[in-house]
This record gives structure tokens, C-alpha cells and sequence, in this order.
């Protein structure tokens, strides 16, 4: 059995899908971020003065990419799988002879393609506004890479448990919103009091903005790491729990 | 070789309900073989299971040798299946479907063309190809999914009720359809509420009530089984009473239109010879019921609770 052609196909078509659905998938980020890097990072920014002896407007820049990356990984996975559960389609991929981890794979590969093509967006965008030279461009590349996993494989699991279109939406609105925004997005940890410096800890979120910033601009406020340790403990724990999901059928089969 | 071997199959829903109360059927590679039972008798259920969409509760499946749990790959290639329900994606093109289909199964790009081209040919759907799907009428919709399940070859094609909803001269074509497909060695399970459909394009049959199997012979000797026949005479000239003829019950349906029940050993000369006796005209005959379907009512009658014989 040539599983290559089956990955193939399936990247391939989740690619096909958003992007002939661009208007909602590829320019609403390019609109929302531009109105960040002019709102935050110009206008206000100019009063707020340098966080770690960067400008503020180039110190949000990497928070605002990865924030994109991490909504469109998780939002392509999300919406793909469950509308193909939805519409039954996903029956052709039960009935076909594809093992379970490469159905995984495609959909994430979707996922990651979907994050990362938006993410230089916005970064092509933030070019508009500030100069940014790369400061460590494996760091960026192999963290923005794992980071859009993490959220793929999180909008699988999502699309699986879902059984109706309010579920999908729920993580996204509820949970990854707040993380991100309180990810240290747009400030430092350091700027917070004691104890929500803690807090924050907990917030995985951070640890993947920190590292892409240190990627970009060489600041952090973390170890780097335990950034990708992070990451990858999640990727591990992540695809075991979708692998299984997918084994006993749930969500998926009667 | 058998195409296909059920093993004591079970299912039970999440919600308790017992829909296959085990289940052992062989099907041999070549057949074309039917699947009836009236609805909600869990022909689906047992479809689903075979293709791996439900999860059986208990028992084995077996496709051309290959056991689905062990050797879940092999099993799966020789598989094409025609759902009940509309299942492609709706905002897809027809072509892109059957693409995407072979590329599930691996096939490789310029043969999944070929196969694509040839298969849409087959069903009649080749101007249709860049269609999206969504706009096709419910009969093309059903052509689509046999197209879809054509285009990997396959060597055992499942059918769930293909010919439901779609007009008398395309179910005719899907007849000469799935008779080719058969005779070019594709053994053929079909599941149809129309029981002529089946008496004519089936070699061996399965009946399935209540999650069980009520029947499993070949077509030729269950219909032998069948002892009285009933017809339907249309008389040339009105008559007031029906006939009395000795075995035979008439009926008067009209004043030219006689029901008749004739047993297996009353030959048809000797009830025309009698009815001419009593100057009765006969100008045209035919089968009050299709012949299968008396045989299934008698089946599924004899056995309304499911309980087991
Ligand atoms: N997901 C489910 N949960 C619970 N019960 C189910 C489910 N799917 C089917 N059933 C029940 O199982 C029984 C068998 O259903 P099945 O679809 O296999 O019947 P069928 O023989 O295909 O009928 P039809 O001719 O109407 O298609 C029915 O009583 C049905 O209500
Ligand atoms: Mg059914």
C-alpha cells in the first residue's frame, strides 16, 4: 500500500480548501493584524517607549504573528474535520485502507501549511510598519513550526469531540483568545506583579511566544529550552491522545 | 474463495438497542448476491460494520481471505462501497471526488485520471465532471457514489439501496451497469426494496429481519419454494360471479378482472381449458406479485417478533 499518494492527497486537498475560501481564511488575518501594528504598535506604542531596549512596536510584532499562526492552525483543522464529519465525507477516509496516523498527519499538515502561510503574511504585513531583522532564523522557523502543530493537533482533537458547530467555536473564543492575549503578547511577564508572574508560568502559550521572540529579535523572558521542551511535550501528549481517539472511533463511529 | 465471511456478528447501539443479534454469512467471489430485508432489519448496520463506519460489538469479518481487525489494509482495498446516504463532499467537484478517492486508496496520478474518466464514462457522468457536486439531482448524486466506488476497482462492490429515488431508465442502466461490473469478476452485494430488482440481477440471497438471517439459499430454489402463484386475468367479455374452479381460489376484482391463486401442481393449460369451459375469455395475464416478494411477506410474516426459530 503507497501511503505517500494518500498523505498527498489529503494535504492537497485541505490546501485546496482554504485556500479557495481565501476572503475567509487568508485576508481577514492580513486585515485585523494591520489594524494591531497601527493601533498598538504606532499610535500607542510611540507613547509607551521600549520594553527590553526594543521599540514597542517591534516587540509586539512577534507575539501578534504567532498569535496568527496559532488561531489559523488550530481554525483550519477545526473547521476541515468537523465539517467533514458533518457532511459524512470523513466516511471515505474510514472506508479507504489509510491507517489512522496518516488521516492525523494530513489534516495537521493542513493545519500547519494554513498557520504558517498566514503567519508571513502578517509578518509581511509588520514590514509596513518596522524593520525587523531575523536574529536566529532556526529558532524562528523550528518554533513557529512546532507551535503550529501543538494547535493543529488541539483543533483535531476539538473537531472529534465536537457534535455540534457551537462546540468548535467554544475553545477557540473561551480558551485560546485568553491565553493568547494574556501570553505576554503584548507586554512582558516582568511588567506583572508577583503573582501573576506565576500564574502566567502556567500559561503554555507564553513559552511559545517567548521563544519565537528570542527567534526574532534575541529577547525573552524564558529559557529557550524549556521552550521547545514545552512544546514538544505537548506535540507527544497531543498526537497520543488524537491516535487514540481515532483507534476507538470516537466521535467518528457508532 | 469467499468474498466476503460474517462470523456471529453483533451489534448493540450505545443506546442499547441490539440491531445484528449475530450474524453468519459466506458470500463467494463472482456472486452477485442480495441483501433484503424490510427496513430497520439492520442491513445497514451490518454494511457499516463491514466497512469499517460502525464498530461491531462482537464477532469477525472477513474480505477475500483478509480479516479486518488482523489485516486491516488488505481487507480494506478490495472494498467499494455505495452508501445509503449521500456522503462526498457536497461543495466538491464530481471529478475531484473521484480523484481524491483513488488517491485514498493509492493510486497514482495519471492511472487515478484514467480510472476517474473511465468510471464517470461508465455512469453516464462525464459532462458532469466539474460539477460541484451540490447542484446534481438526487438520481446523479447516487451515480456519483458508484462512480466513487468503482474508480480503486474493487474487488467486492457493496451496494445499500442504489437504485432508491432515481428514475425507471437509469435504474435500468445501473442494472446493466452492475451486471457488467459482475461479469468482469467483481462479486456484487446489492440491498433493494424492490424485490424484482433482485429476483432478476441475483444469484443467492440473504434475508436479514430483527438483526437476524431469516433466509440464505440461491434465488432459483427459494423461488421453487414458492406453491401457489397468483395472477391476474383480464376477461373479454364482463361476467357477474366468479367461476368456481376445483383447487384454484378466484376472486372477482372487477367485472372483467379475475384474481386467481393457482397451486404449483394445477398446470395453467388446465385452468385456461376449464375458464374456456365456462366461456370465460381470457385476453392477458399477469403476476399479481412480483414472485420473490410473496416469498419475503411469508418470510418476514411468519416471523414479526424477531424471535428466533
Ligand atoms: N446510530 C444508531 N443508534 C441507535 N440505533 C441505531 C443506529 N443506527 C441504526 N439504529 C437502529 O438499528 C436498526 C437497524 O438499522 P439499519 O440502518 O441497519 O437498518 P436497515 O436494514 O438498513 O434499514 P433500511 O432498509 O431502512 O435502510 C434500526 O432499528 C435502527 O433504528
Ligand atoms: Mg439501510
Amino acid at each position: 500500500m503507497n501511503y505517500c499518494i494518500a498523505f498527498r492527497t489529503i494535504v492537497t486537498k485541505e490546501i485546496f480548501r482554504f485556500i479557495r475560501i481565501w476572503p475567509q481564511t487568508l485576508l481577514p488575518p492580513a486585515i485585523t493584524t494591520a489594524l494591531y501594528f497601527l493601533i498598538f504598535g504606532k499610535l500607542i506604542g510611540d507613547r509607551i517607549g521600549t520594553i527590553s531596549g526594543t521599540s514597542y512596536m517591534d516587540y509586539i510584532v512577534p507575539g501578534i504573528i504567532l498569535m496568527s499562526v496559532i488561531s489559523h492552525s488550530y481554525a483550519n483543522v477545526v473547521s476541515s474535520f468537523y465539517s467533514s464529519k458533518f457532511q459524512h465525507n470523513i466516511e471515505e477516509l474510514l472506508v479507504a485502507p489509510i491507517p489512522n496516523w496518516i488521516i492525523l498527519s494530513g489534516y495537521i499538515s493542513g493545519g500547519i501549511v494554513r498557520g504558517l502561510l498566514v503567519g508571513v503574511v502578517v509578518a509581511l504585513i509588520s514590514l509596513l510598519f518596522t524593520d525587523i531583522k531575523v536574529n536566529n532564523i532556526p529558532i524562528t522557523l523550528a518554533i513557529a513550526v512546532l507551535t503550529a502543530t501543538v494547535f493543529a493537533l488541539a483543533g483535531f482533537i476539538n473537531a472529534i469531540l465536537a457534535e455540534s458547530f457551537d462546540d468548535i467555536s467554544i475553545i477557540p473564543n473561551f480558551v485560546l483568545t485568553p491565553l493568547s492575549y494574556l501570553g505576554g503578547v503584548f507586554y512582558s511577564v516582568d511588567m506583572l506583579p508577583g503573582v501573576w508572574q506565576t500564574v502566567s508560568m502556567g500559561n503554555p502559550i507564553l513559552y511559545m511566544v517567548n521563544a519565537f521572540r528570542y527567534g526574532l529579535l534575541g529577547v525573552t523572558d524564558i529559557d529557550i529550552q524549556l521552550s521547545f521542551i514545552i512544546t514538544g511535550g505537548f506535540i507527544i501528549t497531543l498526537t497520543s491522545f488524537s491516535l487514540y481517539l481515532l483507534y476507538k472511533g470516537i466521535g467518528i463511529k457508532n | 474463495m469467499n468474498a466476503l465471511s460474517l462470523r456471529n456478528l453483533k451489534k448493540t447501539y450505545n443506546n442499547g438497542f441490539e440491531a445484528l443479534k449475530g450474524i453468519d454469512l459466506d458470500v463467494e467471489a463472482g456472486d452477485f448476491f442480495a441483501l433484503l430485508g424490510p427496513n430497520g432489519a439492520g442491513k445497514s448496520t451490518a454494511i457499516g460494520i463491514i466497512s469499517s463506519l460502525v464498530n461491531a460489538s462482537s464477532g469477525s469479518v472477513s474480505i477475500f481471505g483478509h480479516d479486518l481487525k488482523r489485516d486491516q489494509a488488505k481487507a480494506k482495498s478490495c472494498l467499494g462501497l455505495v452508501p445509503q446516504e449521500v456522503n462526498f463532499n457536497q461543495f466538491d467537484t464530481v471529478k475531484n471526488i473521484l480523484l481524491n478517492q483513488a488517491g485514498y486508496y493509492g493510486t497514482p496520478r495519471k492511472l487515478a485520471l484514467q480510472r476517474t474518466e473511465y468510471c464517470l464514462k461508465q455512469m453516464n457522468l462525464w459532462d458532469r465532471r466539474d460539477t460541484v457536486s451540490r447542484r446534481l439531482s438526487g438520481g446523479m448524486k447516487r451515480r456519483v457514489m458508484i462512480a466513487r466506488a468503482l474508480v480503486h476497482a474493487p474487488k467486492l462492490l457493496i451496494l445499500d439501496e442504489p437504485t432508491a429515488g432515481v428514475d425507471i431508465e437509469i435504474r435500468r442502466s445501473m442494472w446493466n451497469m452492475m451486471q457488467q461490473v459482475n461479469q468482469q469478476g467483481t462479486t456484487i452485494i446489492l440491498t433493494t426494496h424492490y424485490l424484482e430488482e433482485a429476483e432478476s440481477l441475483c444469484r443467492n440471497i440473504a434475508i436479514i429481519n430483527h438483526g437476524r438471517i431469516v433466509e440464505n439459499s440461491d434465488m432459483a430454489s427459494l423461488l421453487t419454494r414458492l406453491h401457489v402463484q397468483h395472477f391476474v386475468l383480464d376477461l373479454a367479455q364482463p361476467i357477474a360471479a366468479a367461476p368456481v374452479i376445483e383447487g384454484c381460489q378466484i376472486e372477482l376484482i372487477t367485472h372483467k378482472t379475475l384474481a386467481v391463486a393457482v397451486p404449483k401442481e394445477h398446470s395453467l393449460n388446465k385452468l385456461f381449458s376449464q375458464l374456456n369451459a365456462q366461456n370465460i375469455d381470457i385476453t392477458s395475464l399477469k403476476n399479481k406479485t412480483n414472485r420473490l416478494e410473496q416469498l419475503f411477506m411469508d418470510l418476514i410474516d411468519s416471523n414479526p417478533t424477531g424471535v428466533k426459530r
